[in-house]
């Protein structure tokens, strides 16, 4: 930061902006698709005035059709260019199933070919969006091999991790958290930084118990640390930050420290990422346990419309505390 | 415009050459030499063999499982082809898949999916890289008729049309999608029909007419390049085989058989070349025996390359990523 600039916080969803931009400025082969990208810019605003400054096809208005957006960029990327896909919601994602996981996520393995492919994904609840503007579906692509899969939780993360995404050789499912575009910020370096694929980040240093997260799931492990602070419980929470492929050596540090843990999604429980989790410690880790791995996901149903109803879906603060005080008298 | 004699016997060297490749890919399979299914385009081979000869060096084609000739013409040799198909390392996957699914970009070939039409929205990418760098390249994409009635295929001609892409779709109608035939694929009579719907220009040619698809290949490749767009071509022909080699196709009547038999593409490339004096039984004669050559020294090769190990399928999940800080 020079002296000379004041210091001003920058919101995820600016952190987010900020990324494509500067990485657009300095490589000219990135480039943007998306449905509603170009004049509106976004659904979310993400890339406003953006077809202003970089121009109609860098910043590319499509057709409603994901699977032709996505396998689009595939050749693109094949043919040595960067693109960065905007999912208007991530939901929208299972239209481009196909597309991702036969050809982006198989083509290098099969003959070679490098598909250099970010694919933005808002993603998640709490904004009241309903079935179909509210999933978290990264365990889908979770089980897929050849995909890296990041969800920031921080608008320093979100920055890195795009930049990081759009440097990357591979193709990248960019999951950033739509409850937190505009209510996290914090101040980021002036200067150009990555926050590298594969590295969890411990966002709380704690003694006593682990809590495993990712996503808008962090700030909500962070309120119930605060909370557990005041009991006398010392909770660490592990911000995984990229999801494939799992940083598993900082989560098994973490848990060999504490003897206990917690996994928390927001996605539901069944074939969650937390189940994948659990299992890599129950088999490498069952020796440092001091207690039985504890899961809080959402219930294995839509994400239901209705406020009281999805207040009910949506994990809170208070299902970690009730958890950790468990933990803390196992 | 007409075709001239180095041109059609360029053609009709790789007319003969897919025919007897495939055709010992076919023994191989009956000797149960080959691990997995077998894939031919016995009796579609004017097709590819036709657009890929229109196409420049540094263009680009994203074909699918009837385009063996569209392979050989681009570069990938019938060893490799083979050795392909006998899981060996040395062929274009390394053993990772089979069958027809082979790709080199440093050839110009986007390897396909078993997804059809999956290809083609891929296809249009590639076209959208061209013109995002204001290159005169162009690609060229091909499935068959049951592809067409994939979302992904109407997703990429409403793109590549919206966007006026350097892409040519064509379509092998052989009539039948595996078992499936024509009208109880479509209700329409010609596939080219689909095109109108996003305002691209279709043509019908006879895909048993090397001659034909490869000079309108080339009036819609130029097209393209000079920035006029998408162009569909529905290339009707005949799938003289089953599906894949396990299949008799049992369901194709046998007079419909028959009768597309004497339409074979070699046996019209071989009247046509007489007919404008191009060349005779000598030279026919020549070319069979050197491609037959060709196919014992393939068959060589591949039988005596190495297989994979078994713990070579762990490697190239991830392309190797160093990385890049640009500042």
């Amino acid at each position: 930061m020079t002296t000379s600039a004041i210091a001003h916080e920058v919101t995820y969803l600016e952190a987010i902006s900020q990324a494509l931009d500067e990485e657009m400025s300095q490589d000219e082969r990135v480039f943007l698709m998306g449905e509603d990208i170009g004049p509106y810019g976004g659904a979310f605003r993400v890339t406003e005035g953006f077809q202003d400054k970089y121009g109609e096809w860098r910043v590319l208005d499509t057709p409603l059709a994901e699977s032709g957006i996505v396998g689009a960029a595939i050749g693109a990327a094949m043919m040595g260019l960067r693109p960065v896909v905007e999912m208007q919601f991530a939901d929208f994602i299972s239209c481009a199933f196909d597309q991702i996981t036969e050809m982006a996520a198989k083509n290098h393995y099969r003959w070679g070919a490098e598909v250099p492919l970010v694919i933005r994904a808002p993603f998640g609840g709490g904004t009241h969006g309903g079935p179909f503007h509210s999933v978290c579906p990264e365990a889908w692509f979770f089980h897929t091999p050849g995909l890296k899969l990041v969800a920031p939780s921080t608008a320093y993360d979100a920055k890195g991790l795009l930049k990081a995404a759009i440097r990357d050789h591979n193709p990248v499912i960019y999951f950033e958290h739509k409850f937190l575009y505009r209510r996290v910020k914090e101040v980021l370096p002036a200067e150009d930084y990555i926050v590298p694929i594969g590295e969890a980040e411990i966002k709380r240093t704690g003694s006593e118990i682990s809590v495993i997260t990712y996503g808008a799931m962090v700030h909500v492990a962070l309120e119930a640390a605060e909370a557990l602070d005041q009991e006398g419980i010392d909770m660490e929470v592990v911000d995984l930050r990229t999801l494939s492929p799992l940083d598993t050596d900082t989560v098994k540090d973490s848990v060999r420290k504490t003897g206990k843990v917690i996994i928390l999604h927001e996605d539901t429980k069944t074939g969650g990422i937390g189940g994948e989790i659990a299992a890599i410690l129950a088999e490498e880790c069952f020796n440092a346990l001091d207690a039985p791995i504890m899961r809080i996901a959402a219930p294995d149903i839509p994400v239901p419309y209705s406020p009281p109803l999805e207040d009910f879906f949506l994990p809170k603060a208070h299902d970690v505390i009730t958890a950790a005080r468990q933990l803390a008298a196992y | 415009m007409e075709i001239s004699q180095s041109e059609f016997l360029h053609l009709y060297y790789f007319l003969k050459l897919t025919r007897a490749l495939e055709e010992r890919v076919t023994t191989l399979y009956r000797q149960g030499r080959i691990v997995g299914g077998a894939y031919t385009s016995h009796g579609m081979e004017a097709i590819s063999v036709g657009y890929a000869s229109a196409l420049q060096a540094d263009d680009i084609i994203a074909p699918f499982h009837r385009d063996m000739g569209a392979f050989l013409v681009r570069g990938i040799t019938p060893g490799e082809v083979l050795a392909q198909y006998l899981g060996k390392r040395t062929g274009p996957t390394k053993g990772k898949d089979g069958n027809v699914h082979m790709g080199d970009l440093k050839r110009g070939i986007i390897a396909f999916v078993s997804h059809l039409a999956d290809n083609l929205p891929v296809a249009t990418g590639v076209a959208l890289a061209f013109k995002l760098r204001g290159e005169s390249r162009i690609v060229a994409t091909n499935t068959g008729d049951g592809g067409t009635s994939r979302g992904d295929f109407h997703e990429a001609l409403n793109f590549a049309s919206v966007r006026r892409l350097p892409v040519v779709f064509f379509c092998n109608n052989n009539q039948y999608a595996y078992s499936t035939p024509l009208h109880y694929q479509m209700a329409i009579k010609d596939v080219v029909e689909r095109a109108k719907a996003y305002a691209i220009p279709g043509e019908i040619v006879d895909g048993n007419d090397v001659a034909s698809v490869y000079l309108t290949a080339q009036r819609a490749f130029q097209r393209a390049r000079d920035g006029g767009g998408p162009t569909f071509i529905e290339c009707k022909t005949m799938r003289m085989h089953g599906h894949s080699e396990h299949d008799s196709a049992k369901y194709v009547p046998r007079e419909l058989l028959e009768e597309w038999k004497k339409k074979d593409p070699i046996l019209n490339a071989e009247r046509r070349m007489k007919e404008l004096g191009y060349a005779g039984e000598p030279e026919f004669q020549e070319i069979h025996m050197r491609v037959e050559r060709e196919i014992e020294t393939a068959v060589e090769f591949a039988e005596q390359s190495p297989l994979p190990e078994g713990s070579e399928a762990l490697e190239g999940v991830f392309a190797a990523n160093p990385v890049e800080v640009l500042i």
